[in-house]
């Protein structure tokens, strides 16, 4: 076996080079991926705004920013903070990542632009709007047979029952395997962290599920109608070959079912935490997708993406050295109370606009309309026929390394 | 100091002062407008922070980004030469006394 040059000159930390912090950033000698911290972020999130704008965190040699508005400056910064070397701790540029880098998140401009079209107009609110039916009535389904239920386990019976069910159906899928949807959706956002047992046990799937996912995007396996035959079209005109097609089909399945699942029950596990405020969304059904914003504001089901420095560049003035990866923790800008004031109150009135759970700029996410119509969906079913929502048992985190999940919500759904 | 004049469907007049490089969506957002929903936060991800550039102030607002086209196609009223989406209006001293017309509804 032969190495590169590079790689055998430079002992890497979690695939990226090491670096010297510029004098003057805080030190915080802490692991932002062990699994008790994920668990609770909370006390790390304030202590990494206090200590400063940017911050190093030597186990994996990164900086890491928390503070709003600087976590938004630099994870929208596409200049100077690249997607294209990953947005976890390897640095694609110097160690080849577990699977082909995806041709929309993993990638700067001008490549950017072509991809992100494409899918900015199979996911379109116009396009969404068009599967308001099927997600209402899957909806109502389904909550009619929770409700004869009485007492649910709402992670699996709810926040992976909707998406797996609607989803795959909004794609054109003709191939359903709900838990190699939910399973493919752990392993992409566990990798972006570093090489711990998270990302590990999530990875061991791997040889089961790439296979089924990469057959799963083709274009014979998918129907006419839906959002993947929408991006197939973009193949018969010319933007994309036939293979970026299925790489971008590919995007659909990474990135569109772990994170809605962990935001329906991220949502179900506020309003049941709060009473009062699912008693004013029953009343005001208007503030349906203002609640959803604050949901995702004051759970932030995508806690931490990374950037890497393109070249020699700077954070709140202090200079940054080039293939630097920068943790941009969205949990904590979106708790940052010189932003929101009283961030730990769950307002569903807040219409907290600026939040960076969907991220910020021209890698913003681009399904953020399809998530919006799924909670829409589920939300507005909920509050027709139920009555309350009471937890029924611990709510019990999932640690992950990129996503803040439950991993088990009991609650009682109380019908009208 | 930019002052922008947001002209609500009703015919109500605000006025509001920005710092240049905010956006005619995150001023109006900010002094809490209500006919700019602003979902997607300035993404051009979503049409809700929709609005018609007064006929006087179309040129030096200037033409519509990349993509912004495609995103107004989304948008819930009618879509006009003079539509645009606010958040892809960065304030620029020039743009001061600048007026802009709001639609009936944003989703």
């Amino acid at each position: 076996m032969t190495t590169s040059p590079t790689t055998s000159t430079m002992a890497l930390i979690e695939g990226h080079k090491p670096i010297t912090p510029a004098s003057g950033i805080p030190v915080w000698d802490i692991d932002p991926y062990d699994v008790e911290l994920l668990r609770d972020p909370s006390a790390y999130y304030a202590k990494l705004r206090e200590l400063g704008e940017v911050v190093y965190i030597p186990r994996y040699s990164v900086l890491a920013v928390g503070r709003y508005e600087i976590t938004r400056k630099v994870f929208s910064d596409h200049e100077n903070f690249l997607s294209s070397r990953g947005v976890g701790l390897n640095d694609f540029k110097l160690e080849d990542p577990w699977r082909p880098p995806s041709i929309i998140l993993e990638v700067d401009q001008p490549e950017h632009t072509r991809t992100r079209k494409v899918m900015s107009r199979a996911l379109s609110p116009k396009v969404v709007k068009g599967f308001a039916d099927l997600f209402r009535e899957t909806a109502d389904t389904l909550v009619d047979q929770l409700l004869a239920k009485g007492t649910i386990e709402a992670v699996t019976d709810l926040a992976e029952a909707f998406p797996t069910t609607v989803f795959p159906k909004a794609v054109g899928m003709k191939d359903v395997n709900p838990r190699h949807l939910v399973d493919y959706g752990a392993m992409v956002f566990n990798a972006v962290g570093p090489d711990n047992a998270l990302r590990r046990e999530a990875m061991s799937h791997a040889g089961e599920i790439v296979p089924w996912i990469n057959a799963a995007c083709t274009r014979d396996r998918l129907t006419e109608d839906g959002l993947g035959a929408m991006v197939y079209a973009s193949a018969e005109d010319g933007t994309l070959t036939e293979a970026e097609a299925g790489m971008l089909v590919r995007s659909f399945l990474s990135a569109g079912v772990d994170t809605t699942v962990t935001g329906i029950g991220n949502a179900l596990w506020c309003l049941s935490q709060n009473p009062e405020q699912w008693q004013a969304l029953k009343r005001d059904p208007s503030l349906i997708r203002p609640a959803f914003e604050e949901v995702l504001r004051y759970t932030s089901p995508v806690h931490t993406f990374g950037r890497t420095a393109g070249g020699a560049t700077e954070i709140a003035g202090f200079p940054v050295e080039e293939g630097t990866k920068v943790l941009c923790v969205l949990g904590a800008a979106n708790m940052d109370p010189d932003k929101w004031g009283d961030p730990e109150v769950f307002r569903i009135d807040r219409k907290p606009v600026g939040h960076v759970a969907f991220g910020a700029g021209i890698h913003g996410c681009v399904g953020q309309n399809i998530a919006r119509g799924e909670l829409e969906a589920v939300l507005g079913a909920l509050i027709e026929k139920v009555d309350r929502i009471e937890p029924a048992g611990e709510a019990v985190w999932r640690p992950g390394n990129a996503i803040r999940a439950l991993d088990r919500l009991p609650i009682t759904l109380i019908p009208n | 100091m930019v002052k922008v004049t947001y002209v609500a469907h009703d015919g109500t007049r605000t006025e509001l002062d920005g710092d240049p490089g905010d956006s005619v969506m995150s001023l109006a957002i900010a002094q809490g407008i209500d006919g700019i929903v602003g979902e997607c936060g300035g993404s051009m991800m979503c049409a809700t922070c929709h609005c018609y550039v007064d006929e006087d102030w179309a040129e030096t607002a200037g033409p519509r980004m990349d993509g912004e086209e495609d995103m107004l196609e989304s948008a819930a009223c009618e879509v006009t030469e003079r539509s645009r989406l606010s958040c892809q209006i960065k304030l620029t001293e020039a743009l001061d006394g600048l007026v802009v017309h709001l639609p009936e509804e944003q989703v």
